[in-house]
């Protein structure tokens, strides 16, 4: 039991890093792209740059919020 | 075109860094703690990662189909990206210290004669699992980075090839210097990476999402390509910005102190 749990620890260590905030905004962003883009209601050369500009803020809100810990 | 030279130069510049920062430390315990158990460090490191390289990289090229392979890895690939993006903004603002190869080996030569004498297998115990510990996890970041470039630009040859340009050039240097290479700018360096690695996982997680798509191919960003070259200047204009503004304020959070201070001391 405490090597699975070693392990998932170092790989989300490795993958994630110490700001889970990053990795779980864009998890959101590309969940909300994944189900518009599963109901088609937005056209792909919309909905592209705006989740791009969506990753783009979450990040930005990240930075900010942890620069302020 | 654009995704072959991406592909090399991330590699080489993100592997550069890795190796230099291994090369560190087998460098302290091959002083300190004997060369032979040192390197045998290495040799183990480096039979470990070939073994994990060669299965992560087929499960993933054999099991999955193409959007989904795209979205996984492009994901990974961004979030890993963004880590080092956000650390190197947060360096440049001069809210995270530097790195310092130069500290980094002096702590580890302190580590490494200050350590007891522990022998198993004919080999310093320390000095054996310092070095094994150090190259299987930079490499292991190494060969994430080929695996998720190579397969997501469709050559890993050529990922594979960017990495071990980075290893020759890096181990060459170091063993004419016998010493850490503290003279490469390693925060720059990590600064464009982290560029790099956002860049092309924004892409191609973004691209990977017509997994979801009725027809499940990978979805076309407007203008092919050249979405590549935009996406890379929209990160690099955010993370200036960031870096400005963030250094703009902690200068005002310095200089409210000295106000508080000042105030006190009057």
């Amino acid at each position: 039991m405490r090597f699975v749990r070693g392990f998932g620890r170092f790989w989300f260590d490795f993958i994630v890093g110490d700001d889970w905030r990053i990795a779980l905004g864009v998890v959101l962003v590309l969940g909300l792209g994944a189900l518009l883009v599963a109901i088609d209601v937005v056209g792909t050369n919309v909905l592209m740059p705006l989740l791009a500009a969506a990753i783009v803020a979450v990040v930005a809100a990240s930075i900010v919020l942890g620069a302020r810990r | 075109m654009s995704d072959s030279i991406g592909l090399l130069v991330s590699v080489f510049l993100a592997s550069a860094v890795e190796f230099v920062e291994a090369l560190t430390i087998v460098l302290a315990m091959g002083m300190t703690r004997g060369w032979r158990s040192a390197l045998a460090g290495v040799a183990a490191a480096l039979a470990a990662l070939t073994v994990t390289a060669a299965v992560a990289g087929y499960a993933i090229a054999e099991w999955l189909p193409e959007s989904l392979l795209q979205l996984i890895v492009g994901t990974l690939l961004l979030i890993f990206g963004l880590q080092w993006l956000r650390k190197a903004v947060l360096r440049a603002a001069g809210l995270k210290a530097h790195n310092d190869e130069e500290e980094t080996f002096r702590a580890e030569l302190e580590a490494g004669r200050q350590a007891g004498s522990e022998r198993r297998a004919g080999l310093d115990w320390f000095g054996f699992v310092v070095s094994f510990k150090g190259v299987f996890l930079e490499g292991l970041e190494i060969v994430f980075i080929v695996i998720t470039f190579g397969l997501n630009a469709d050559n890993v040859p050529g990922a594979a090839a960017g990495a071990a340009v980075a290893g020759a050039i890096v181990l060459t240097a170091g063993v004419a210097a016998h010493r850490p290479l503290s003279r490469i700018p390693q925060n720059t360096i990590k600064f464009g990476v982290g560029l790099l690695l956002s860049t092309f996982g924004t892409f191609w997680a973004i691209e990977g999402l017509g997994v979801f798509a009725s027809d499940r191919e990978s979805l076309a960003w407007p203008g092919g390509d050249v979405a590549l070259v935009v996406m890379l200047a929209v990160w690099s204009v955010f993370s200036w910005s960031a870096v400005r503004v963030l250094r703009r304020s902690d200068d005002a959070d310095r200089d409210e102190d000295r106000v508080v201070l000042a105030a006190e001391g009057g």
